[in-house]
């Protein structure tokens, strides 16, 4: 069993990290150009890391299967991202955001990684607006916040509904900066195929260049996986299409454990199914759960048009159920929440799955604040609509432009039908409190970590952990590993472990092309997904967990022969791509559900139907279940489990409450 | 698979790679859903071929919700498709009536070499940013945010230059193959802000003269760009960025 140290500092909570930043073993500036940093994904955790590194003198070496670090899939958070900054005076601060996310993430995760991670959050801020990114400003010229589910503070900032576009770019630039200057090398277009571990250590990379097809064996003193989550287990998802969790899986297959796979953030506002061809699912930003309503007529099976539908025959149902947060409860009580409404036949649109989403309250709220700037004295109902779209445009604009794009109708007219959808991944590779995992010198950044949301993440938490990862983490506490490879002179690429993994590469490869089965990959992928949103999504029980790992056997060895993918080895072939990445989400499909099936308690995101209060709400089991499930990977698709005990010292652990 | 009732021909460039001789390929298409998007019905398409022992089509696309920027298809003659404002993930079959010819190819530009089929090379961007697409602050040099205000209306057009999604629209559009909205909307993003000042005149004519050495080329005013960009970049940003260009020219004192 490799070590499962957490290496969390001793001390105080808040002092911890001060402490260790303090009193970590330093790389001096000379000896830092002689060491090499794999870094793989360009997101907001990789090119933070990899342009934060360069700057501080180390050799990088970044990858991306993108055609450019900039369409990481953090391109695509909408919303916002946290900080205690407290600039709206209403109360906020370090203890009440790490005392926020420990409870919003349900009681499982460490107190000490969230505590630093609230710590950091200010500066992240600082260094973004430095970079020039344009976040949202008031009239003063000072930044703007928003609310988010989960707290009662607005710490949330954000640049329209493309707060991680703009974040993104910031880091980017800052990276494309390094890269002019040579002093990190970019490979576009490649994937990480496997990780080469030698004397316990990971010390390189095969990539294959997406281009040419051929594999190439990288040497690193250090490797950074910073590769996002697994959303796209399921198939239909939030995540881009490329989205996967090759990398995380064959460091996984390589000794590192996998945190607490089963935690999965289903979340609530996002554009429901059309039909079978779907082949993503689009997200609306938890910022318009802030102005707006969520809601379902009270009459099952309701014909008629929502705007039809008076106020007194409309049920608010988490205003209803959670007076306190009401619309702004966190996501896993929202999504479920519409679920139940869902099942229980109270559903709207032609699917039945699917709940409204309505603006009109807060559109004439906006417009009579509009009107008054404008000195029109009572005005109408209609002057108070026409004045506040133009805020709610500007607002959340491109949002409403997305809508109806993919649904065909004006969410200015009518309100939005929205539906839960899988959106991302609380659990991942396990680190310890400086990231690294049980392989000595590999390291999970951002959502490819499990480290920092527990059972359930809160909005604008994403941006704000992929970034502390990578510009104030991981730059210090790699300190702690590289300062003692020193003497480690690059390994060459003939060594055998490195010759081992390419042929073990090879092989896999070679085995899809030469099936020649009678399934496209997208065939299994689709399977695969009902399997897990049916068994494994928002309600889990333990005899569907049982039959699902049973069919993703069974799946898994039909997939290995009769898969059939086209073209050859040796050029650009997206399907061969494709093969390998749904070959890992069916191996991962399985230990999610094995995962659900032991974790025998409800929390956050992880609901099991059997653990539920009168009320409907997840029930924990603390005294048995307050721990990290690292799974190790065994030969054959064998999975064995190991717990890493979660002690609570500064929170009192308590029933979680939104009411 | 699908369940509509749009039938339609397709004809899409297919090249084996940045070497091989491209053509376009006839493919007939039925039962599609106009709730369909563009991009699912390729992948219907690319399901039928293989199903059928061809090859799929290659195109490059990732996040499907109009923000990555890696969707690139000229369809009809226009990037992106016929709507305005949307790239070719967003637009939906219900754009398209029953019976209709498609016709889709990659972007065109020397700087934009095929890869294969409808994917090509935009790495050109990439160097263009490196060239001095960002402000020069290194990791933990950032003072409190607040203290630096910015009038609302300036961040909120420095905001609107940064929307560029580096989709390349612009380029495959102009007849001159111009990549000088891409290039101006950075410049212009920094060069509204305060943070974006000491490096402004250093910036301009390091990427300027990156973009020049890519192969793209010039500016002839016809604002092609701007009305195909997806995200509404406007010419302001080119004009700006010439502004800068010449001040840097005449009057900085830095010599680049």
């Amino acid at each position: 069993m490799a070590d499962m140290n957490a290496n969390i500092p001793e001390g105080e909570l808040t002092g911890k990290w001060t402490k260790l930043r303090s009193s970590m073993p330093l790389v001096n500036p000379a000896n830092k150009r002689s060491i090499e940093i794999i870094i793989v994904g360009s997101g907001l955790a990789g090119a933070s890391a990899a342009s934060t590194l360069a700057e501080m003198g180390y050799k990088v070496k970044c990858f991306c299967f993108q055609d450019s670090p900039r369409r990481a899939h953090s391109i695509a958070a909408q919303g916002g991202i946290n900080a205690a900054k407290n600039y709206q005076n209403d109360g906020d601060s370090v203890y009440r955001l790490f005392y926020d996310t420990i409870k919003g993430g349900d009681y499982r995760a460490r107190e000490a990684n969230v505590h630093r991670l609230a710590e950091v959050s200010a500066n992240i801020i600082d260094q973004c607006v430095a970079q020039g990114v344009p976040l949202a400003r008031e009239y003063g010229g000072l930044l703007d916040n928003r609310s988010f589910g989960g707290t009662q503070v607005q710490r949330t900032f954000y640049a329209a509904g493309q707060t991680g576009q703009q974040l993104l770019l910031g880091a980017y630039s800052a990276l494309e900066r390094q890269i002019g200057m040579g002093k990190v090398e970019m490979f576009t277009r490649h994937e990480m195929l496997d990780v080469v571990v030698i004397e316990g250590k990971a010390r390189g990379i095969i990539a294959r260049n997406l281009i040419t097809g051929e594999l190439e064996r990288h040497f690193g003193h250090a490797v950074l996986l910073g590769t996002g989550g697994y959303g796209n287990v399921f198939y239909l998802s939030t995540n881009a299409m490329g989205s996967n969790v090759t990398a995380a899986w064959k460091a996984h297959k390589k000794g590192a454990y996998f945190g607490n796979p089963c935690f999965t953030q289903i979340h609530p506002t996002c554009i429901p199914v059309s039909g079978d061809h779907q082949s993503k699912l689009t997200l609306m930003s938890e910022s318009l759960r802030n102005d707006g309503r969520i809601w379902v007529p009270k009459k099952k099976d309701d014909q008629r048009k929502a705007t039809d539908i008076p106020e007194e025959e409309r049920d608010y149902y988490l205003e209803r159920r959670y007076p306190a947060f009401g619309n702004l409860v966190p996501r896993d009580v929202a999504s479920r929440a519409a679920k139940e409404r869902c099942d229980a036949g109270y559903g709207v649109g032609q699917s039945k799955l699917a709940v409204y989403l309505d603006f009109t309250a807060n559109t004439e709220r906006y417009g009579r604040i509009e009107a008054t700037k404008h000195n029109i004295h009572n005005p109408d109902r209609e002057t108070c609509m026409r004045l506040g779209r133009d805020v709610i445009k500007e607002k959340y604009g491109n949002l409403f432009d997305m809508y109806k794009q993919i649904t065909g109708e004006d969410p200015y007219e009518l309100p939005m039908r929205i539906y839960p959808a899988v959106h991302y991944t609380m659990g991942g590779l396990w680190v310890d409190y400086n990231l690294m995992t049980t392989v000595p010198g590999l390291y999970a950044l951002g959502e490819a970590n499990f480290s920092d949301h527990g059972a359930n993440r809160l909005g604008a938490s994403a941006l704000m952990q992929g970034l502390a990862d990578g510009y104030f983490v991981i730059p210090y506490t790699i300190g702690a590993y590289l300062s003692k490879e020193l003497a480690t002179k690059p390994i060459p690429l003939d060594h055998p472990a490195f010759v081992e993994a390419e042929a073990s590469v090879r092989g896999i490869l070679e085995h899809f092309l030469s099936v020649k089965g009678t399934k496209s990959v997208d065939f299994f992928h689709k399977r695969l997904g009902k399997i897990m949103w049916e068994k494994c999504g928002m309600a889990r029980n333990a005899e569907g967990l049982t039959s699902a790992i049973a069919e993703i056997q069974a799946l898994r060895k039909e997939f290995w022969q009769d898969v059939r993918v086209p073209g050859e080895m040796n050029e650009f072939n997206p399907e061969l791509e494709k093969a390998g990445r749904v070959a890992d989400f069916i191996e991962l499909g399985e230990l999610m559900c094995m995962d659900a099936l032991q974790r025998n308690e409800s929390c956050g995101g992880h609901f099991r139907e059997e653990y539920q209060t009168e009320e409907g709400e997840a029930l924990r089991d603390d005294e048995n279940y307050a721990f990290v499930s690292a799974w190790e990977y065994k030969d054959d698709v064998k999975f064995e489990l190991h717990k890493e005990q979660l002690k609570f010292e500064n929170i009192k652990i308590a029933q979680r409450s939104y009411k | 698979m699908s369940t509509g009732n749009m039938n339609l021909t397709l004809k899409v460039w297919r090249q084996k790679n940045n070497k091989a001789k491209g053509n376009l390929v006839d493919y007939k298409m039925s039962e599609i859903s106009p709730d369909m998007s563009f991009l699912e019905m390729f992948d219907v398409l690319n399901e039928q071929l293989i199903n059928k022992g061809e090859e799929p089509i290659v195109f490059d696309h990732d996040c499907r919700e109009g923000i990555c920027g890696a969707c690139s298809m000229y369809i009809n003659g226009r990037p992106h498709g016929p709507k305005e404002g949307i790239t070719t993930c967003q637009l939906h079959m219900r754009s398209f009536q029953d019976g209709d010819t498609i016709v889709v190819e990659p972007w065109r530009a020397k700087a934009f070499p095929v890869i294969k089929d409808l994917a090509v090379d935009r790495t050109a961007f990439d160097r263009i940013i490196a060239a001095g697409g960002f402000i020069s602050v290194n990791t933990g040099n950032a003072q409190d945010a607040n203290a630096l205000p910015i009038p609302k209306f300036q961040a909120d057009s420095a905001f609107e230059a940064a929307a560029c999604i580096g989709c390349g629209a612009c380029v495959a559009t102009c007849k001159n193959a111009s990549a000088m909205l891409f290039t101006s909307a950075k410049i212009s993003q920094l060069a509204q802000l305060p943070q974006g000042q000491p490096e402004r005149y250093r910036r301009v004519q390091s990427m300027v003269a990156q973009m020049d050495a890519e192969g793209f080329g010039n500016c002839t005013n016809t604002g092609a760009c701007e009305a195909e960009c997806p995200k509404g970049i406007s010419l302001e940003n080119i004009a700006r960025m010439n502004r800068d260009f010449y001040s840097a020219k005449f009057v900085s004192e830095e010599e680049v």
